[in-house]
C-alpha cells in the first residue's frame, strides 16, 4: 500500500473540507477502502478518517427509520429499534462480511463504497431508502449509479439514511462459495403506499439495482406465482468462475420468488443459501 | 495544522496494548497488525491473506473482534487492543479458551490459530447460546486450512462453556 496522509477529522464540515483537496478519499471503518488500497484499486494522496465525526444514532422518527452513517454492523444489526419495526433490515446487515467486519464496517462507508455484491446498496433501493449528506438529500435510485459509483461528489459526506417502515420485506441471498459475498441477492419489500420493490445485488456488472419487471409483475398481487414469467435480462450480468450470466439470470428468478415468499411468513425475514443447503419444497 | 505541514513529520499514535501504554511514530499507511508486529514484537499475531477474509490477524480493540491488518494503526488512536500475548500473562494458566484448543487438539500447522482464538473469546463473551451451527456461522471470517474445523469447534464450545463458569479478567479489553 502507498503511503499517504494521514488526516483525523475533528468536525464532519472539516473533513469535508479536508476531503475535497485533491487525491483526498475519506475512510469510515475501512473494512472495503483498506482493502482496495491494498489490491491497488485506489491510490490516495490522503485519507481523512472521519470515524469519531459521523453520527451513529438507530432511531425511529415519524414512521421513518433515521440510521446514521458511522452506525457500525454489529449495531445496526443488534438495534432493538430496527428488530421492533424493521427487523429484514438488520437480519440482512447482520449477514454482511463476518463477526470482525461487522464490529468495524459503517452503513456509511457500505453505500459509499457501493460494493457490486453489496448487500446494504440492495436494501436501500428496495426500501426506498433516501440519504442524507453534508450538500443534499437523495434518493437511493439516484445515488446508487454503477459498479462501486455513487453521486457523491467530492468532500461530500453522507451522515444518515432514513428508511421509511415497510409493511413487508425479505431478502434471500446465495453466497459464493469462496469469498463468501452474495452471488446474487435479492431484496423484496412493499413499501408504505403498498407498492412493491424489488432489488438485486451481486447479479449485475453495474451494481445493486431495482428489478423494474419484477415490480411490475408484483404490483397486483405480491405473490411468488407472479414472477413465474419474469427473467432478469441477461445484458451486463457479471460473469465469473462460478457462475455465468445464464446461471445469475436463474438464481435470480428463484431467489426473487423465495423472497416474496419470505415476506408472508412468521420467522426469519432473511435467508442465506449456499452450495449445500437443503432444498426444501419453496417457489 | 495545516495539511502541508503535516505532511513533513510522522504523526504520533498512543494505545494500551496488553495492559502497557504504547506512544509511537508510524506512516499513515502503518497497519495495526504491522504495528504489533514489527514494532512491538507481538508476532502472535498473524497476517494470512491480507484482504480481510482469513482472520489471522485478529485481535481485540476496545474488546470487539477485528482484522488487524485491515486497521490503520493511526485509526486505534486512543484504543485498548488485546493481542493473543495478552490473553493470559506470561507463566499464569493458559486462557481457558486457548486450554480449550489444547485439550481438544483444535490445532495442526497452527497459523491460523491465535485468530481463531481471539475470535472464539469474542464469540463466547457475545453470544449465550452456543450450538454448532451458531459456532460455525460466527467462524466465517476465519479460515483453517488444516483441520476440517470439527475440533475448532468442538474447543470453542468447551472453552466457552469454561469462561461462564471461570469468569476472566485476563481479556484487558
Amino acid at each position: 500500500m502507498r503511503d499517504f496522509v494521514y488526516h483525523r477529522a475533528n468536525s464532519v464540515e472539516e473533513a469535508g473540507r479536508l476531503a475535497s483537496e485533491d487525491g483526498a478519499m475519506l475512510l469510515a471503518g475501512g473494512q472495503t477502502l483498506l482493502r482496495d488500497m491494498k489490491l491497488g484499486l485506489h491510490f490516495p494522496a490522503s485519507l481523512v478518517d472521519i470515524g469519531g465525526v459521523v453520527p451513529r444514532h438507530i432511531e425511529l422518527r415519524e414512521n421513518l427509520i433515521s440510521i446514521g452513517t458511522g452506525a457500525t454492523h454489529a449495531e445496526v444489526a443488534h438495534s432493538p429499534v430496527l428488530h421492533r419495526h424493521l427487523p429484514a433490515l438488520a437480519a440482512l446487515v447482520g449477514h454482511i462480511g463476518d463477526p470482525a467486519v461487522r464490529h468495524r464496517g459503517t452503513l456509511g462507508g457500505a453505500v459509499a463504497a457501493n460494493e457490486p455484491a453489496g448487500d446494504y446498496p440492495a436494501a436501500c433501493l428496495a426500501l426506498d431508502a433516501t440519504l442524507h449528506t453534508t450538500k443534499r438529500e437523495v434518493a437511493s435510485v439516484e445515488f446508487f449509479v454503477g459498479d462501486r459509483r455513487t453521486t457523491l461528489e467530492p468532500g461530500e459526506i453522507v451522515t444518515s439514511a432514513t428508511f421509511p417502515l415497510a409493511r413487508r420485506a425479505a431478502y434471500v441471498k446465495f453466497l459464493n462459495p469462496a469469498a463468501r459475498y452474495a452471488m446474487v441477492g435479492v431484496f423484496a419489500a412493499v413499501v408504505t403506499d403498498g407498492s412493491p420493490r424489488v432489488a438485486v445485488t451481486g447479479a449485475r456488472m453495474d451494481g445493486a439495482c431495482r428489478w423494474y419487471d419484477a415490480e411490475n409483475a408484483l404490483a397486483s398481487s405480491f405473490v411468488p406465482e407472479r414472477l413465474g414469467d419474469v427473467r432478469l435480462s441477461t445484458e451486463r450480468l457479471a460473469e465469473d468462475f462460478f457462475a455465468d450470466a445464464e446461471y445469475r439470470a436463474h438464481l435470480a428468478g428463484v431467489l426473487a420468488r423465495r423472497a416474496v415468499a419470505l415476506t408472508d411468513r412468521a420467522g426469519p425475514s432473511v435467508l442465506v443459501l449456499s452450495h449445500g443447503s437443503s432444498i426444501t419444497a419453496a417457489p | 495544522m495545516t495539511p502541508n505541514a503535516e505532511r513533513k513529520q510522522t504523526p504520533d499514535v498512543s494505545m494500551i496494548v496488553n495492559g502497557r501504554a504504547v506512544r509511537t511514530a508510524v506512516d499513515g499507511r502503518t497497519l495495526l497488525v504491522d504495528l504489533l508486529r514489527e514494532r512491538l514484537g507481538l508476532t502472535g499475531t498473524h497476517v494470512g491473506c491480507e484482504t480481510t477474509q482469513c482472520g489471522a490477524c485478529v485481535v481485540h480493540v476496545d474488546g470487539k473482534a477485528m482484522k488487524s491488518c485491515t486497521m490503520l494503526a493511526l485509526q486505534c488512536e486512543g484504543a485498548t487492543v488485546t493481542t493473543i500475548e495478552g490473553l493470559s500473562a506470561t507463566g499464569a494458566p493458559l486462557h481457558p479458551m486457548q486450554a480449550a484448543f489444547r485439550e481438544h487438539h483444535a490445532l495442526q500447522c497452527g497459523y491460523c490459530t491465535s485468530g481463531m482464538v481471539m475470535m472464539a473469546v469474542d464469540i463466547a463473551t457475545r453470544v449465550n447460546d452456543l450450538d454448532e451451527p451458531t459456532i460455525r456461522e460466527e467462524l466465517k471470517g476465519n479460515i483453517c486450512r488444516c483441520t476440517g474445523y470439527h475440533n475448532i469447534v468442538a474447543a470453542i464450545a468447551a472453552g466457552a462453556r469454561a469462561m461462564r463458569n471461570q469468569p476472566s479478567e485476563s481479556d484487558h479489553a
